[in-house]
């Protein structure tokens, strides 16, 4: 008996459908404002990316390609889980390659490669409030965002400037969009931030368990809360990709072993395999073809 | 060469090919059979459809067969699939007052109508681990299988004299809430605060619960009735112009009686606390109804200091399937945002080495 | 064949209004832009191919909404009714969608729900039905969704459309969106869009 043939397409029953598309709309309409949404309970624990899964599920289509990543990584367990999901579900074209796929599901991570009108990415969304660490309490957040009050906000990366020199905010760094909501990118590293300002892609965020949907529609203005004297910056990395080369790219740093030595290579798996296929190469890349 | 972790997927099959194993055990061992579970495992059942709320034993058993006995596992199983289920609509409020009884205690009257049942229960067992029951040998003492009683409601004969506040109503022309259809919207309303309650973690309810008898948030409870029995549920069918009965679900309400010594706006009279949960669950309709009660302060006027009288608090972090799913996300591979922290520590270290050595330097 | 009586809804109900949904989703997304909206339901009477695509896709039991008076009959209440659910009502302030069959006026955008500064989100979406959506005065829309600006000409729309959009964009976050369709395309007009005439 197979199971899933019991479940509707993309697994989600078209009712429940039906209230996410609203929602979905409603959160293309206002920018950054966090539409309430009647999450379900999904396969998949809450916290796992059921916002992002329940967003995609009520999108997708059959001529869709969907690309799924994880800290960048299309196969990390995560996305190689959720994205088996849709295959199985949806019965949907997957891809690797950032170009080829008409949504991206993704965790943690924009990818390299500059997204493309007609694309759509896909947050999933732990904790949707940039507010929430500042008043953990939901009916004084929402009054804060009515009222447009983000002094707390603004109070808040100041006194890191006082006590550490700069903003301590490296990652879920709050951005305002089109000049009037406060949002959280989710938990992607500020080096990401720039990358949705403006983008030709639609950019949809769920968070599942915090029953939250929010938009950026494309070309809108998506500016990181700064000061003039602290300006905004995002990460910078003193060496390339040991694989790729690439610079200008997010990396991740690997331990090789118990005595200090390590290397960085990119973060966007799918970036550094074109990059390698196209003939670059970085450090230890060299070393390969050598050897 | 450094190579990067691929092959998740065999590794994910893999890890599945292993629970399965690890789940059934060794196979000299007998398997479990769902009826074994229901029958023999019947309060981890109930709490399983309690928690996943979704009737239906059989399933629950399942559950927890599946989980491997992990309870907050088997209530994501029921949840994730109760929420597949086509809803044809709302049944009828279920009445208490017509339950069979099974069992049926008081904590405020010595004797009243329709007596004290002590029922199935663990209360005044020695708490002996007692190897005799074990195997199919285990001599089990035959029951005569007392009539089903019925017996009026505590708070109904208290609500005779005046002296406890009348069962809450809702507002004209207002609808029961589902919080499983629509978003919450704090502050709630005491329907869908129930609803988040029956639903809510034993466990967390309990400590709660605890908690307003330790003080914080105290209620002043007695237990007016606990009664465990089987209510009958029906469905109004609009074309037929009369509700027909889909069934019979066993239930336990937990009405709490609470000391009140009036406001400027009611007199002082007894207020409720309420707890209703599918099966036999009388310490979770316990917790339920003191939690309830906590819950209410604001309604009675009564300051808000304790966490047990904070909604959003409460009402937030009561679903274990919500926070075992975000507690175990931190499992999950967090290195792109740990890379930033690192960044930023390192940075932040190196300056500080700097600037010691300037202070060195020019003392 | 009891559906019948009521005209046929989406012969795929799910593909159908999942690219319906898309083709509304690309709309308010790139406001201005005309989009596909393939539909295979003939709707009913005055309720044409787009509005009852769109009413289907987005309707269902737990919204309300509202009939221009040339929808306001039996056989397009019967096709909503046994194809979604939806409740009618009868004020446009009452309702998540307010549907205007063409010719008929567009209910003015203040009379609708505009959603509260708490709950934005909570305000009407018109879906009206047009002569044509190019051809008219030409219009400039400014926002989110568009590269720098974008140029609209629609056909029928209110004689004091721009001065009742223009007060529909200060309440920003409230506001309506408004979608317009005609001849198989789609048009959105999100509540964040500038519009002034050219």
């Amino acid at each position: 008996m197979n199971a899933v043939a019991n479940y509707n397409f993309a697994y989600l029953d078209e009712q429940t459908k039906r209230m996410i598309r609203r929602a979905i709309l409603k959160a293309v309409a206002i920018p950054g404002y966090q539409v309430p949404f009647s999450s379900r309970e999904m396969p998949m624990p809450y916290g796992w990316g059921t916002g992002g899964v329940q967003v995609t599920a009520s999108i997708i289509g059959p001529d869709d390609v969907l690309k799924v990543i994880d800290q960048g990584a299309d196969d990390t367990t995560n996305a190689v889980s959720i994205r088996a999901f849709f295959a199985k579900v949806a019965q949907v074209q997957t891809t690797t390659h950032t170009a080829e796929a008409s949504i991206i599901q993704t965790r943690h991570r924009i990818p390299e490669r500059k997204l493309e009108a007609g694309q759509i990415l896909v947050y999933q969304v732990p904790i949707p409030e940039p507010l929430r660490f500042l008043e953990p309490r939901e009916t004084e957040t929402r009054k804060m965002h009515a009222l447009e009050e983000y002094g707390l906000m603004h109070v808040k990366l100041y006194e890191d400037i006082a006590r550490h020199g700069r903003i301590a905010t490296t990652y879920a760094y709050p951005v305002k969009v089109e000049g009037r909501y406060v949002m959280d990118p989710s938990p992607t590293p500020k080096f990401d931030n720039p990358k949705m300002h403006r983008s030709e892609a639609l950019q949809l965020f769920g968070a599942g368990r915090e029953h939250r949907i929010y938009a950026v529609p494309p070309h809108t203005d998506v500016v990181s809360l700064d000061f003039e004297d602290h300006p905004f910056t995002i990460q910078h990395f003193e060496q390339p990709c040991a694989l790729c080369g690439a610079e200008q790219v997010y990396l991740d740093e690997v331990i090789l072993d118990d005595r200090g030595g390590h290397m960085y290579v990119c973060s966007d798996t799918d970036h550094c395999e074109e990059r390698r296929e196209a003939g670059h190469v970085g450090v230890l890349g060299m070393k390969e073809a050598a050897e | 060469m450094y190579v990067a972790v691929k092959g998740g997927e065999a590794a994910i099959a893999n890890a599945h090919r292993l629970l399965a194993d690890r789940r059934r055990g060794d196979r000299s061992v007998p398997a479990l059979r769902l009826d074994q579970i229901v029958e023999q495992l019947g309060l981890a059942v109930d709490r399983a459809m309690g928690e996943g709320s979704l009737y239906d034993r059989e399933l629950a058993a399942l559950a927890i067969l599946q989980a491997r006995g992990d309870l907050i596992e088997a209530i994501f199983l029921v949840r994730a699939y109760r929420t597949t289920l086509p809803r044809f609509g709302y049944s009828e409020p279920i009445d208490t007052g017509a339950m069979k009884i099974e069992r049926r205690i008081s904590a405020t009257f010595k004797d009243l109508p329709g007596g004290q049942m002590l029922g199935p229960t663990f209360d005044y067992t020695h708490r002996l681990l007692d190897p005799s029951i074990v195997g199919e040998d285990a001599e089990v003492p035959a029951v005569r299988e007392a009539e089903d009683e019925l017996a009026p409601r505590v708070t109904d004969l208290l609500g005779r004299q005046g002296l406890i506040e009348p069962d809450g109503e809702l507002a004209e022309g207002q609808e029961v809430g589902d919080l499983t259809r629509e978003p919450l919207d704090f502050p709630l309303d005491r329907d869908l605060r129930l609803q988040a309650l029956a639903r809510g973690d034993e466990g967390f309810l309990l400590a709660l619960g605890y908690s307003t008898q330790r003080g914080y948030g105290r209620t002043h409870p007695f237990v007016g009735e606990i009664r465990i029995g089987e209510v009958e549920v029906e469905f109004d069918i609009p074309e037929l112009g009369f509700a027909v009965s889909l069934g019979r679900v066993r239930v336990t309400e937990c009405q709490m009686v609470n000391q009140f010594k009036g406001s400027a706006r009611i007199p002082p009279q007894f207020t409720r606390g309420y707890g209703l949960v599918f099966g036999q669950a009388e310490r979770k309709a316990m917790a339920m109804s003191l939690v309830d009660r906590a819950l209410r302060a604001k309604e009675f006027g009564e300051d808000v200091t304790a966490p047990a009288q904070d909604e959003e608090f409460v009402i937030s972090h009561s679903d274990n399937v919500q926070a075992t799913g975000f507690v175990e996300h931190l499992k999950l591979p967090h290195y792109v945002d740990f890379q930033a922290e690192l960044d930023l520590i390192r940075r932040m270290r190196a300056e500080h080495e700097v600037s010691a050595e300037q202070q060195e330097a020019a003392e | 064949m009891l559906s019948h009586d009521f005209g046929a809804g989406f012969a795929d109900p799910v593909v159908d209004a999942q690219a319906a949904f898309r083709a509304v989703l690309d709309a308010l997304a790139n406001p201005g832009t005309q989009q596909k909206l393939a539909g295979s339901s003939d709707g009913s009477g005055a309720l044409g191919r787009e509005l009852a695509s769109t009413l289907l896709t987005l309707s269902d039991h737990d919204t309300t909404i509202w009939l221009s008076p040339a929808l306001d009959v039996d056989a397009v209440k019967g096709f909503v009714g046994f194809h979604t659910g939806a409740t009618i009502v009868d004020d446009p302030a009452k309702a998540n969608f307010a549907f205007v069959a063409l010719g008929d006026a567009m209910p003015e955008l203040a009379r609708c729900n505009l959603g509260s500064q708490e709950y934005p989100d909570r305000s009407t979406t018109i879906i009206a039905e047009v002569p044509d959506l190019s051809g008219g005065a030409t219009l400039v829309l400014r926002g989110p969704g568009i590269r720098e600006t974008q140029e609209i000409s629609p056909v029928g729309l209110p004689g004091d459309f721009v001065a009742q959009w223009s007060d529909n964009r200060q309440l920003f976050p409230r506001g309506v969106d408004l979608l317009l369709v005609a001849g198989g395309q789609v048009m959105g007009l999100p509540r964040s869009s500038r519009i002034v005439e050219a």
